[in-house]
């Protein structure tokens, strides 16, 4: 027999061209030690509750009661649930057509979705219809389904920040389109520059490459910087000169640890500079249950909004979701309960706030001392983390360190990382992962750690680091590239 | 025959960039068959002219797919469900029975009582410790809990697992799998997804490179198959079920259809095998399949084996037998046969549609394509994590001498028996009308009967532009309120035509569809006989 069919050669090359460094070699060598018995700090995704926050308490017990309906018709129901989560999960069931085991409505239960535009109008000021609010199994399958619509081939381009959440490159890989990057600027704090991107537009052009949207991810992964309104009107103003559909990733709206710059939403910007602009640009918001301070990513809970897409095109969006036929009812019940939360006065109010809260403070002192931890070690910059869950600090290698990755036939921040881990059980993602102007190198790791633990992971970066920079240091000069 | 015919879509697409009406043909049409030149953009137009996520700019594979499970007929069914519901007298029927979709629990029935308790108790762990908690749950349930719970990593249901799904409950699930079939299933084998549909389309996706690629797909399918071939640019290959035979699957047939496919230059990559059937509900006979792995083996393909209805068969002189358990029974392994089973949580007797869960058991594939599924699962992260724990307890129940087994087991068993009277009666009635003829329903959750219509109807149904049993259906549909999908949705041999009803509606509905089905029938006969 030749050839089976599925061998590696007969693969689709699309799939082979795909890298998703976040849960790649770094990640496998880090499972391998942990189940060698190494103690390991997984810090390579955005999975808060991996790594000990709790979830809140409110959602958990709407969706138990949701999920066993029968609990309700118990005279004790009231031993172990509040008042106000029973009648959350009895209003979310009547939502339902048969309750969390039916497939709902392909583009999610319409009184969900309800819920979503008025939270989206709460925000703005602006009103949203329910109609172009689709639920989806994590935002990441509605990026999927947008761009699959995006692109037709390899002369379609998609403008993506680099650095970049890596599913924007995989699925462009996959789809078998064309990434075109645009650079953020290190030293301005990761900010966005109008004029790279229109540099960018015109090389891609240049090349015969069709331009058809722009990813914006606000805050940013794994930047963290959060846009100002002054960027996100220059953006929008762009798109529209230049016809892109502005895809809007805002999946960490939640996550701001700086009062400088509060989040908004492109489509506040968008509606607020008024027509043509807000009449004509095509908007995708993305949003999602699995960062924020809910962090319930195993969920797989997530929604966009469509802003100025023609009918037909909305149709034929409904058309492929409804392949899939719906999207999971426990999270369009969790997404739900996010937009559309306690309010004074409910019994639960209070611990809801304490819970949320605590999570949202703690997140911001360790975005602080992440970044002054990583600015303490030799031969390491790191912008401070405004935004989102991670901290991406530059790592300086010296010549002979980046030598030595050559010699063990590793990109340099992949050859750190993997030393990095080796040491002190750290699990980081190198930034090649994400993106990174030539010669320059960073990690990605995130903020999620336990407090209580973070001065003991800080020393021990520094550590292993500061030795790191000793041992490959170049003894003509300091070690500065 | 216009989606199952080997051909090019370029020419729907130039069709669709021209004065674009916004509908979902239906009708058979010979221009499946013409090829012209692509229609697509050329690179260097700066596409400054037309909004970008316009129709006629939008990826031509998006356009070309269709769906009629929730297509045409359902947009109908919605819009007079609305003028029902503002105006009860709108229409002659009270309410729309949904008869067009495999989704038990939006009709009625209800979700098997252990598997809740665990989910619920994963769902929100906190009361595991309380006492309160053994008067609400039972013993059982509570113990399977926290075992899952062991298995999660720091007990933490909201976290992202691994991207193959959480080890403990793959564990469970590849025992499950030996239980049934007698034979070892390794827990690295399995892919835990969001129901059996993306598995499908991670599949598809690997196997397809071109529209050179052609995937064996049995007339009538599951319309997901031909959806998911033509996003991904491939090709359909069908091989059609003979219904004179109880559609039954000739490996003649699947031989004629890969000759002639590979003579018009497609390289065919796979077979997929819907078992228990979908719409057509036959369950294979063991010697059946052993003659299909044979072949796959044979000519070199992957055979998909598509088994989500594993727990549904209605007949005491059929069983099912897991692919997987047939071809390690003939003594074939690793080497010899590249097979992807698929199962799901959203049928059987549990019907939890809304959780998405599901998963395939990939083997016979070399570790380095193995990687690149892997690969293209941890872009997506995971599947959700009730979907995955829902799995674990769907291939592993209760057992007897559990506490629960015996109210498990009741309802379990009522659920079986009602679908396999039900799909007995709807059988029997669909075959005392006149001009239609129906198989019986093996097992699977639908009847796929034939209607003989006449040439009068199908006149009246090209002059409104639609598929004559589109037409049909729309009619019972406006007529009733009962809303069923044309074969067409699902490929029949050409100038045939069937509609897929479920047996899904409650059993003391039944009767009244009988009525109005028969009623609407014969009046509809009447009207067009000739």
């Amino acid at each position: 027999m030749g050839v089976k069919a599925l061998d590696y050669e007969t693969l689709n090359e699309n799939v082979k061209k795909v890298q998703y460094a976040v849960r790649g070699e770094l990640y496998l060598r880090a499972s391998e030690l942990q189940k060698e018995g190494k103690k390991i700090i997984f810090t390579n995704v955005g999975n808060p509750h991996a790594l000990g926050q709790k979830p809140l308490t409110f959602p958990r017990q709407v969706v138990a009661l949701c999920q066993a309906p029968f609990l309700l018709d118990d005279p004790n129901v009231g031993l172990l649930f509040p008042a106000d989560a029973i009648a959350r999960a009895k209003h979310y069931l009547s939502l339902t057509s048969g309750g969390l085991g039916a497939y709902s409505d392909s583009r999610g239960i319409p009184g969900v979705r309800k819920e979503v535009a008025e939270f989206i109008e709460r925000r703005d000021g602006y009103p949203s219809d329910p109609e172009l609010i689709f639920l989806t199994d994590g935002a990441s399958k509605g990026v999927m389904q947008i761009l699959n619509c995006i692109i037709r081939g390899e002369g379609d381009g998609i403008l993506v920040p680099v650095p970049q959440y890596p599913l924007y490159s995989a699925t462009i890989s996959l789809l078998g389109g064309s990434l075109v990057p645009y650079y953020l600027e290190e030293t301005a704090n990761w900010g966005l520059d109008v004029n790279n991107l229109r540099e960018s537009v015109a090389q891609a052009r240049f090349k015969g490459i069709t331009v058809r949207a722009m990813v914006i991810i606000n805050p940013g992964n794994p930047t963290g910087q959060c846009l100002s309104e002054a960027n996100l009107r220059e953006i929008i103003n762009f798109c529209y000169q230049e016809n892109l559909v502005l895809l809007g990733d805002e999946v960490y709206q939640q996550n701001i640890y700086q009062d400088e710059r509060p989040f908004i939403s492109a489509r506040k910007v968008m509606m607020d500079m008024g027509p043509p602009v807000s009449k004509e640009v095509q908007l995708v918001s993305f949003h999602t249950v699995s960062k924020g301070y809910w962090g319930e990513c195993g969920q797989r809970g997530g929604y966009f909004e469509m802003t100025n897409l023609p009918p037909q095109t909305v149709d034929e969006i409904y058309k492929v979701a409804s392949i899939a036929l719906s999207p999971n009812v426990p999270a369009q019940i969790f997404m739900g309960l996010m937009v559309n939360p306690l309010k004074p006065g409910d019994i639960s109010y209070e611990q809801f706030v304490r819970e949320s809260q605590g999570i949202l403070e703690s997140l911001r002192r360790r975005a602080r001392i992440m970044t002054d931890g990583f600015n303490s070690c030799k031969n390491v910059v790191c912008n401070f983390t405004e935004g989102a869950m991670y901290s991406f600090p530059q790592i300086r290698l010296p010549p002979k360190a980046r030598e030595a990755a050559k010699q063990a036939g590793k990109v340099p921040d992949v050859f750190y990382c993997l030393k990095l881990l080796e040491a002190t059980g750290i699990s980081t993602v190198p930034g090649s992962g994400f993106g990174q102007k030539e010669g320059v190198f960073h990690l990605r790791t995130t903020i999620l750690p336990a407090e209580e633990d973070m001065p003991a992971i800080m020393s021990s970066f520094k550590k292993f680091n500061d030795e790191f920079m000793d041992q490959y240091a170049d003894n003509w000069n300091r070690s500065r590239m | 025959m216009r989606r199952f015919v080997i051909g090019s879509a370029r020419s729907l697409i130039e069709r669709s960039r021209q004065n674009y009406q916004f509908q979902r043909p239906l009708l058979s049409s010979s221009y499946r068959l013409l090829s012209s030149t692509p229609a697509v953009d050329s690179p260097s137009s700066s596409s400054t002219m037309s909004p970008p996520v316009a129709l006629n700019t939008i990826n031509p594979k998006v356009i070309e797919c269709e769906y009629a499970v929730r297509g045409e007929i359902v947009n109908l069914a919605q819009k007079l469900q609305e003028e029902i519901n503002t105006k009860p007298d709108a229409h002659p029927f009270e309410e729309i029975l949904y008869c067009n979709i495999g989704n038990p629990q939006s009709l009625g029935q209800h979700p098997i009582t252990f598997f809740r308790e665990v989910l619920a108790l994963c769902d929100h762990p906190t009361i595991l410790d309380k006492s309160e908690t053994q008067g609400l749950f039972s013993a059982d349930s509570i113990e399977r809990a926290w075992k899952i719970l062991d298995q999660i990593p720091g007990r933490a249901t909201g976290a992202y697992s691994h991207s193959q799904g959480i080890k403990g409950l793959r564990d469970t699930i590849a025992a499950g799998i030996e239980a049934r079939d007698g034979f070892p299933a390794d827990p690295n084998d399995i892919f835990l997804t969001d129901g059996a549909s993306p598995a499908v389309h991670m599949m598809m996706q690997l196997l397809i490179r071109s529209e050179k690629d052609g995937i064996l797909c049995p007339i009538p399918q599951y319309p997901l198959y031909s959806a998911s071939i033509a996003l991904h640019g491939g090709t359909l290959v069908p091989y059609y079920l003979d219904e004179a035979t109880g559609w039954g699957l000739e490996v003649s047939e699947l031989k004629k259809q890969l000759e002639t496919s590979r003579s018009m230059g497609i390289t065919v990559r796979a077979l997929v095998v819907i078992n228990p059937g979908n719409p057509t509900g036959q369950v294979l006979a063991e010697e059946n399949q052993k003659a299909i792995v044979e072949f796959c083996k044979q000519e070199g393909l992957v055979l998909l084996a598509d088994e989500v209805y594993q727990e549904n068969v209605y007949v005491p002189e059929k069983k099912f037998h897991s692919f997987k358990k047939v071809s390690r029974s003939m003594g074939y392994g690793e080497k010899d046969l590249s097979l992807v089973s698929f199962q799901s949580v959203s049928k059987g007797y549990y019907g939890e549609c809304g959780k998405r869960g599901g998963y395939m058991e990939v083997t016979g594939f070399g570790a380095d394509v193995r990687e690149q599924i892997y690969k293209v699962a941890s872009v997506n992260l995971c599947s959700n994590i009730s979907g995955q724990i829902l799995a674990s307890l769907v291939m592993s129940p209760p057992k007897v001498g559990d506490e629960s087994y015996e109210s498990y087991g009741a309802e379990r068993d009522g659920i079986l028996s009602s679908l396999a009277r039900r799909a007995k009666t709807l059988e029997d009635a669909f075959n005392k009308l006149e001009g239609v003829t129906c198989n019986k329903a093996e097992g699977a959750m639908y009847l796929f009967p034939r209607i003989d219509l006449p040439e009068k109807a199908i006149k009246a149904a090209e002059a409104e532009k639609k598929a004559p049993d589109a037409y049909y259906c729309q009619r019972l549909l406006t007529a009733t309120g009962i809303v069923v999908v044309p074969g067409s949705g699902f490929g029949q041999v050409p100038g045939t035509w069937h509609f897929r009803c479920t047996i899904l509606p409650q059993e003391e509905k039944i009767p009244a569809i009988v009525t109005r089905l028969t009623d609407f029938h014969k009046s509809f006969m009447d009207e067009f006989r000739g």
